[in-house]
């Protein structure tokens, strides 16, 4: 690999766009390229520096009432023409090999269908009765309850002093594998935290993404991942994040 | 009067697109760098994809209003005057002023300093297109890359090369600027 590739694929590594294969290859040339590596430590840099800010916009109220109000009316007869005529991947596959660039195989289809998985589980778990295995408001009764029945021990924080109130545990499965969700409570809302094991240590800033009307912010952090779903806002729901982290780290410093 | 269907439409329209208001309305802001102007452009944007939802086979939802946006948006360049002058690869002009000012953190223990979101914006706002474009959908957007490449119409490598060129301008003003306020 040449470093002008590198270059550009370094960035791939970085938003987990590849699969084992050319992560390692790309990492093998970071590994034995000063140029490269210090490339890559200022990209992650930046990446963690604009992770933690939101650059994030929110439509105005007047807005979103507009457009709701142009909603219900009678429409004039839709036009068959697709607006999504030329966006063929095909061409854009091709067009990819042409690059040079050529066996990136991306990861993305995995990962959305473990969010889609993460949402139907949150949906799953509002269902009557199917919320809880262990109610309890202790951390020290939920997190032994997990024990024997997970290959990881999930982090089992009480955030009831600062207005997310733990109510419980459950057993669910994601991708096939028992994983353990952990329950909060914001006002009437439910926010389901899962915890899975990870292979990578590696630290990966939070991101929130939207399924289904719902807000999960996905993170990973010494050795697990971590999704937070809730139908509370993006704003509300990265605070619960935040103060999860901090607690967790204050935990394992004290 | 509405006929049935219409109505039924609107309301997987409005279940299916609405959910999604704040990402094309962050993308619109970025892409006008203008409240006002953004406004009306996901107000339009919105109307068309209402107009289109009929044909639209997936997968994604938010790529196909992005795609639709883009659009919008194209239209608004070509009515302004001239197009958005966009600062080059070389940033940090000599009139540019400094967006911050602070003496406290040492480069030796902090490379980037931490920035408010504002003066981020800034620096965002001042990436020439189509570089803008990529880096928000992806680093703002939450975009895969074969969804930015699906919502821009280009192939994944002209993506993964814009972006790596984004950041890489990005980081220079970055550090261009902190220098600047030293």
């Amino acid at each position: 690999m040449t470093c002008d590739e590198a270059r550009i694929m370094l960035h791939a590594l970085l938003d987990g766009e590849l699969d084992a294969g050319h992560a390692r290859e790309v990492e093998a040339h970071i590994a034995g390229c000063p140029g490269c590596a210090a490339e890559f430590a200022a990209q992650r840099e930046m990446q963690r520096a604009l992770a933690d800010t939101n650059l994030r916009y929110t439509a105005p109220a007047s807005l979103r009432n507009k457009i709701e109000a142009s909603l219900p009316k009678a429409q004039p007869q839709p036009t068959r023409r697709s607006v999504l005529r030329g966006f063929a991947m095909g061409s854009a596959v091709s067009a990819l090999a042409a690059t040079g660039i050529v066996a990136v195989v991306l990861r993305q289809d995995d990962q959305q269908r473990i969010l889609s998985e993460v949402v139907s589980a949150h949906l799953r778990s509002l269902q009557a009765g199917h919320l809880i295995d262990v109610v309890s408001t202790d951390q020290h009764t939920v997190k032994p309850w997990f024990n024997g029945k997970l290959d990881v021990a999930p982090p089992v924080i009480d955030l009831t002093a600062q207005g997310f109130t733990l109510v419980g545990g459950r057993l669910d499965y994601i991708d096939a594998r028992a994983i353990g969700a952990v329950v909060y409570k914001r006002r009437q809302h439910v926010i389901n935290l899962f915890v899975a094991q990870t292979s990578s240590t590696e630290h990966r800033p939070p991101k929130t993404q939207t399924m289904q009307g719902f807000n999960c912010r996905r993170w990973g952090e010494r050795g697990l991942n971590f999704w937070a779903v809730s139908d509370i806002g993006g704003d509300e729901l990265a605070e619960f994040v935040d103060k999860f982290e901090a607690a967790m780290k204050a935990n394992v410093e004290g | 009067m509405p006929a049935n269907d219409d109505l039924q439409k609107a309301q997987r329209f409005r279940e299916a697109a609405l959910p999604y208001l704040d990402d094309v309305y962050t993308l619109a802001r970025y892409l006008l760098r203008d409240a006002s102007d953004a406004e009306d452009a996901v107000q339009e944007c919105y109307l068309r994809a209402l107009k289109h939802f009929d044909s639209y086979r997936g997968p994604a939802m938010k790529p196909w209003l992005f795609a639709i946006l883009r659009n919008v948006c194209n239209a608004e360049y070509a009515r302004r005057a001239s197009r958005p002058s966009a600062i080059e690869d070389t940033p940090g002009a000599a009139d540019q002023t400094p967006i911050w000012q602070e003496n406290e953190a040492s480069p030796e223990t902090e490379v980037l300093r931490s920035r408010d979101a504002g003066a981020i914006r800034k620096l965002i706002d001042a990436l020439a297109e189509p570089f803008r474009e990529t880096f928000v959908l992806r680093e703002i957007n939450n975009l895969s890359y074969r969804e930015i490449a699906e919502a821009v119409g280009a192939p994944v490598g002209t993506v993964m090369s814009r972006l790596a060129r984004a950041r890489a301008m990005l980081r220079a003003a970055w550090t261009a600027e902190e220098e600047h306020s030293r």
